[in-house]
């Protein structure tokens, strides 16, 4: 079972429905949300101007039971790593929480017009992305796998929502089933 | 090179910066270490080797840039990217010169991370693979090819090219000489293996201590100087062959240790903590009787089962006359090139006089002797007074002219008359016949005494 938290997401009900639906077909498994029972500004880096993605992270762990469920935060806010100058989302490897920012994935942000089923479909890829991490899945040199790493949004639209052969072969036989 | 996990290293004295990056490259499938100062940063690279080290410049004690230089000496193929809080174009360009592969600001963009390391991990990759094709060329460049006209090589080359192409172990079985390792190169030149390097590796020519570290390897200290880190046989043939000459000498324990190998596909150098993962095929080689050696219980049976899997036996030269030609004329070809020198053919005579010796060093003695021919020939001919080896004068004709017993009994005598220099008391004690019954026996096959002395005086043996 995956637990979606939207995190600094006002508004964006449709956006998690959408992603829900797109991950619960992925993974076959159902998918609930709820809202978090932490203070995300904690994350909060006042001189960066970002959320400090890994705080995030451990909060959401925190804030979980310790059952097989994945966790994963929707946030609506720019993310980052300390050695990073941004992530598009970031999870725990072999883990049971991931976090994805649709910050970077609005085309308005890029000056260029907006388009609400883009948005979602780089969400959907994203999210299912950083779960299959949480699955153990490392990044796959598959030109289309959703789990090819991208750190331009464009790639994230060169790449399709599934797994390659390799991928889903490895997700059906990891040990944890999402 | 079996498809092993890339590795790097990371160095900066601020955990977050470790951790994330540490988290980051986890998920692109590499093996991440951390070291948080220069010192376990040297320990680690005694401990283990990395493609890329990720190195901040600016660190307490021992810096990032000193750090490099350390690092270039330590383990000069590993690629070093330095990181840094400020875009100094003096310290840049002064990690570059020192060797750096590149650098990058921090934070760094995600993008231009991916990029760099990925492009490091490719020059690091074609670095490697530069290596092992060069060493291939040359090896391949100095090979002879298998030669040989006669029924028993044209098999030989059939087993050849059956087995080649497989990953099955092989055993060349023949006596010294023959052509063995030759054999195990034209088996290596056949396979899909090709690419990569064949190590060969005598077992007999070394003492046991030495012959463990030689084909294991050993980490720096396993033992009295062992000053440096040191690759073994079995992990230099990885992606390649291993050619192991002399298989049955090696003792019980050495039998054990590698039998593991071939078994796990896993080495572990001496002194060394964690296993390495190899990927090789054997190729053996001996002349010794295994079987006996099993049965003795000298040799292990399983690693006998391992090994022999599939079998060579290469016949000695003298089962094979027919080839003898062919080779001899094939290393004047070789050698005239090599030597600079117009000697283009060999005269009947002395093929013939070949023909007639045993050659007990097989191939290895006939391209010696046919080195040695080329050196004291006057002409454009090799003739049979080129040819260095003891040969009775009379022996040329001893060969039988026909197959009965009369034939027989006339090219023995010879022989043995050629060997006493004619004394005939002693040629009849050999023969174990009295002397009246000799000389009737030299009336009837009109044998004679020859006229040639070179036989007589020449006392050089090929070498």
């Amino acid at each position: 079972m995956v637990h979606l938290v939207p995190i600094c997401l006002p508004g964006q009900a449709r956006l998690l429905d959408d992603v829900g639906n797109r991950i619960a077909k992925a993974f076959s498994t159902t998918v609930t949300t709820r809202p978090p029972r932490f203070d995300p500004e904690m994350a909060f880096d006042k001189s960066r101007g970002q959320y400090h993605s890994t705080v995030i992270l451990e909060s959401l762990l925190a804030d979980s039971s310790n059952s097989g469920d994945r966790i994963l935060g929707v946030a609506g806010v720019d993310l980052f790593i300390p050695i990073l100058t941004y992530v598009f989302g970031e999870a725990q490897l072999d883990g049971r929480a991931a976090v994805v920012s649709i910050y970077r994935l609005d085309n308005g942000r890029y000056g260029l017009p907006g388009s609400a089923s883009l948005l979602n479909d780089r969400l959907a890829k994203e999210a299912i992305h950083e779960l299959g991490h949480t699955a153990g899945l490392v990044h796959c040199h598959h030109p289309v796998c959703v789990m090819r790493s991208s750190t331009y949004v464009e790639d994230i639209d060169v790449k399709s929502a599934e797994f390659c052969p390799d991928c889903l072969q490895e997700l059906r036989t990891s040990v944890v089933r999402i | 090179m079996s498809p092993q996990k890339a590795s790097i290293l990371i160095v900066d004295d601020e955990l977050s910066v470790r951790d994330s990056l540490l988290h980051w490259f986890r998920k692109d499938g590499l093996n991440v270490s951390t070291a948080a100062n220069a010192t376990l940063a040297l320990q680690a690279l005694e401990q283990g080797s990395y493609d890329i080290v990720l190195l901040d410049i600016k660190m307490p004690g021992m810096d990032g840039m000193e750090l490099q230089g350390r690092i270039h000496t330590l383990a000069p193929k590993t690629i070093v990217i330095m990181m840094t809080a400020f875009a100094s174009v003096d310290t840049a360009v002064r990690a570059l010169k020192q060797g750096a592969f590149d650098y990058v600001t921090k934070p760094i963009d995600p993008d231009e991370l991916s990029h760099l390391v990925a492009r490091a991990l490719k020059e690091r990759r074609l670095e490697d693979e530069n290596s092992q094709l060069r060493e291939t060329i040359a090896e391949l460049s100095s090979a002879d090819f298998v030669i040989g006209e006669s029924p028993a090589m044209h098999k030989v080359m059939e087993l050849i090219r059956q087995v080649a192409q497989t990953n099955a172990t092989v055993m060349i079985r023949g006596e010294s000489g023959t052509g063995k390792e030759l054999v195990a190169r034209t088996i290596h030149a056949n396979s899909t293996r090709k690419f990569f390097p064949i190590i060969p590796i005598n077992c007999g020519a070394m003492p046991d201590s030495l012959l463990e570290s030689e084909l294991f390897g050993h980490e720096k200290g396993a033992f009295t100087g062992a000053n440096f880190r040191r690759k073994g046989r079995l992990e230099m043939a990885d992606g390649g062959t291993l050619f192991l000459d002399e298989i049955g000498t090696i003792t019980p324990k050495m039998q054990v240790d590698l039998l593991r190998a071939i078994e796990t596909g896993e080495v572990m150098r001496l002194g060394g903590l964690r296993p390495v993962e190899v990927d090789f095929r054997i190729v053996c080689a001996t002349n010794e009787d295994l079987e006996k050696m099993v049965a003795d219980g000298r040799f292990r049976q399983d690693l006998y089962y391992r090994i022999n899997v599939f079998s060579i036996a290469l016949p000695p030269l003298r089962e094979r006359l027919e080839d003898i030609g062919t080779l001899a004329r094939h290393f004047l070809k070789r050698l005239a090139l090599q030597m600079d020198k117009r000697v283009s053919d060999i005269s009947p005579e002395a093929i013939q006089k070949m023909m007639a010796y045993d050659w007990p060093g097989n191939v290895r003695e006939l391209a010696n002797a046919i080195e040695r021919a080329m050196v004291v020939s006057r002409g454009s001919v090799i003739r049979p007074e080129d040819l260095p080896f003891v040969l009775p004068e009379t022996q040329v004709i001893s060969a039988p002219a026909g197959d009965s017993l009369a034939d027989m009994e006339k090219a023995h005598i010879a022989v043995i008359l050629a060997r006493t220099r004619w004394n005939i008391s002693q040629s009849a004690d050999l023969l174990q016949i009295d002397r009246a019954t000799l000389y009737n026996k030299i009336k009837r096959y009109g044998l004679q005494r020859g006229e040639s002395r070179d036989a007589d005086t020449n006392g050089n043996k090929p070498a």
